[in-house]
């Protein structure tokens, strides 16, 4: 099963070295990384998808939190949570398409970032799920470049799910 | 106050008695400061020396050991300690120099990025960026070392740090918020468990290095005779549970007595005390106590099901875990399973062949006897490690140091230095392998400078014996280099015993010894053991003797590498 893990962490030098070392060694499957700007100057967030079946992800926790730069380990699909991926991709659109391609971005709700003679630059934020249907649907226009961050994520404070 | 001051300044502070290390550019001026002060400094040979004599020190005497390395090549020969104490939870910390701040990733001279190679074998490791945070990161190096699960801490300190003025002064207090180690077990959990142990038929305690590191073995003994169940330790946990006790099983796993494999194996209750189901110890781990419900013990959270599904968890210090539980339950009888026990144990000694040649198990058997079984024994890795492990009977804590998880070759006997220097009153003795000795023979020069009156007993079977075996009873005969007296002159291909072998085995360890300055003993008798081990015993300052014992004596019972614990090949009385 694939797991959302928030890790509050140390803002030292070497903390994601320590992060990914561990991965590395122990063997667990990380997915996807994410690391922002500090949430203040003593602390970082990080967030990592990984897979793994029960077991697995108690380890990874636990060992995460052995760490002495991790404050907290928080494994958010475990609760209500949203996410968001965000991916830039630049699709090949000469402009007889651009009216068909806009339609599909209508229907995502993406939004246009660049656009020229040859290409237009889109950007979409939204879950793992919508991020790859909207990949699947702009591909047969021919993709030529994308960028997709990992998955950010929070838990819900309101008990509905999305 | 200069950083090398407040490094040495930190030293005193922490109450370190002895520190083990070796100079080089980097670190000079900690060596300056260290040149005035009256904190014990050991110059060793090698830096591996140091590390491995600060770990014997630290486990003989539960106190943080403390060694110094310079930058390059003096941190990288730290490298197999730290990973040895690492895996074995050994508190201590570890200085080493580092280049010039202004220097660091321009790849200088003696330049080595220790922090990113040591970060998987240390604890913790820090790398300092400014004076002023030097005293914080010294305080919290000891810390850890010594705190929750121990282990080693590396501070590596660049040289303009050193010679820096620090104006913060070291710290009283310490506070990582995220570092907080559990001590007290969960109330409901210890209910748990004692509503287990008085179900349970036939428990069996499984008891490690964690009981040591927690300084419990009297919490044990009293738990162990209140529940009524039989004991067995892990190698690290040898020593913590008197091994003439009629309820001591001995070591358990792959060369573990058979009486304590088929009591694991025919448990209702497995109680795991700060131990990690190895693979040593558990063989094939679907079915070692397979029958059995299983408590786990231990401060470490990541220890518990890493290994295997444990039915009762208990995330806390050992001491204050079986202070609790000892309140908690009640006295029990377990009488019909403890005679089972006593049983097998009669019927399935630990044996070896007495058949006049000069056998290992007999000498350590003769030294256990003249030493009360109370000398500090240290071991090198291989066989002479398995058979220091069976056949000494350990009544005490600390008094057993090897290489448990790493299995370093070379540990012994700077690991016995270490010791001597942390106990000056005690024996304390390197049982060691013809292989094994030779990988840190150089701190002789250490012990004879020192006078530092460490015995080392070497096993010499002119061969590296535990691979021997292996290759012997695995791989058809073939000796794959683990021949000692192979020469320039041996055929390709040798699956022969030794008489075909060369006569000449270097080195000549006792003119080794005496070229060093210590006593060397040499004897290849079985009548002639004891009167050897005596007048080792007698000599004032380091001894070697060298027994020269039979070439191809195996280590039993064994277990082969994954197969279930109670298959076990027996050795020949």
């Amino acid at each position: 099963m694939r797991h959302i893990i928030n890790l509050e962490v140390e803002n030292n030098p070497g903390v994601l070295a320590r992060i990914s070392g561990l991965f590395s060694a122990r063997g667990f499957n990380i997915e996807a990384i994410s690391v922002g700007k500090p949430e203040t100057n003593m602390t970082s967030r990080m967030t990592l998808v990984v897979r793994g079946n029960d077991e697995v992800i108690e380890q990874v926790s636990k060992q995460l939190n052995k760490l002495i730069d991790v404050i907290r380990v928080t494994d958010v699909t475990s609760n209500y949570y949203v996410s968001r991926d965000l991916v830039l991709v630049k699709v090949t659109c000469p402009p007889a398409k651009r009216t068909e391609i806009s339609q599909l971005i209508g229907i995502f709700d993406a939004k246009v970032v660049d656009i020229s003679n040859k290409t237009m630059t889109l950007e979409l934020a939204g879950s793992e799920a919508k991020v790859n249907a909207f990949i699947e649907t702009i591909r047969p226009y021919g993709v030529k470049e994308l960028a997709r961050s990992g998955t950010i994520a929070m838990l819900r404070d309101s008990n509905g799910k999305i | 106050m200069t950083g090398a001051e407040m490094i040495v300044h930190a030293l005193k502070q922490e109450g370190v008695r002895a520190l083990f290390g070796y100079p080089g550019g980097s670190v000079i001026d900690i060596f300056d400061v260290l040149y005035k002060s009256d904190l014990p400094f050991y110059l060793v040979r090698h830096e591996q020396g140091a590390v491995h004599a600060a770990d014997g020190f630290a486990r003989a005497s539960g106190e943080v050991g403390v060694c110094l390395a310079t930058s390059g090549p003096g941190a990288t020969n730290l490298v197999t300690g730290l990973a040895t104490a690492h895996m074995d939870s050994i508190p201590m910390v570890a200085i080493t120099g580092q280049v010039h701040t202004h220097l660091i990733g321009n790849d200088a001279f003696q330049e080595v990025d220790i922090v990113g190679i040591s970060r998987p074998i240390t604890k913790h490791n820090y790398l300092v960026s400014s004076v002023d945070e030097l005293p914080k990161i010294l305080k919290q190096a000891f810390y850890l070392a010594r705190t929750g699960r121990p282990g080693p801490v590396l501070v590596d300190i660049p040289k303009d740090i050193q010679q820096t003025e620090c104006k913060v002064p070291y710290p009283d207090k310490v506070e990582i918020p995220s570092y907080k180690p559990t001590m007290k077990g969960h109330l409901q959990q210890l209910k748990k468990v004692a509503k287990a142990i008085e179900q349970s038929k036939q428990p069996v305690i499984y008891a490690g290095g964690g009981v040591i590191a927690s300084e419990a073995s009297n919490e044990l003994r009293t738990f162990a005779k209140k529940i009524n169940a039989p004991v067995t330790t892990t190698l690290m946990g040898l020593g913590i549970y008197d091994e003439t006790d009629d309820d001591a099983l001995k070591m358990l796993g792959m060369h573990g007595t058979e009486y304590a494999n088929y009591s694991i194996q025919a448990c209702d209750l497995l109680i795991a005390v700060g131990a990690r189901f190895d693979d040593r110890v558990t063989g094939k781990v679907d079915k070692f106590a397979a029958n059995a419900t299983i408590i786990h013990i231990d401060i470490d959270p990541t220890t518990i099901r890493k290994n295997v599904q444990v039915n009762i968890p208990i995330v806390g210090d050992i001491k204050h875990v079986l202070t609790d539980l000892n309140e908690l339950i009640e006295q029990q009888d377990k009488k019909e399973w403890i005679s089972q026990v006593h049983e097998w144990k009669e019927k399935h000694p630990l044996v070896y062949k007495n058949d006049g040649h000069i056998q290992p198990q007999y000498i350590i058997e003769k030294l256990a006897e003249m030493t009360d079984h109370n000398a500090v024994i240290s071991t090198e890795v291989g066989q002479n490690q398995m058979w220091a492990a069976q056949f000494y009977n350990y009544k005490n804590p600390r008094t057993f140091l090897s290489s448990g998880g790493l299995g370093t070759m070379g540990y012994g006997f700077p690991a016995a230095i270490g010791a001597q220097v942390a106990q000056p009153d005690k024996v304390v003795i390197d049982i060691a392998g013809d292989g094994s000795i030779q990988m840190n023979i150089q701190e002789l020069a250490t012990a004879v400078l020192y006078q530092i009156p460490v015995k080392i007993v070497i096993l010499n079977n002119r061969s590296l014996g535990m691979v021997r075996q292996w290759q012997g009873i695995f791989y058809d005969r073939r000796f794959s280099s683990t021949c000692l007296r192979r020469n320039a002159m041996c055929p390709p291909q040798c699956e022969q015993t030794e008489e075909f072998c060369p006569e000449e085995y270097v080195p000549n360890f006792v003119k080794l010894a005496e070229a060093y300055g210590a006593t060397g003993l040499y004897a290849d008798k079985v009548e002639d053991v004891v009167p050897t081990l005596e007048k080792m015993l007698n000599t004032p300052g380091p001894v070697v003797v060298e027994f020269k014992i039979e070439a191809e004596e195996n280590v039993y019972p064994m277990v082969p590498a994954g197969a279930p614990i109670h298959e076990m090949i027996r050795g020949m009385a």
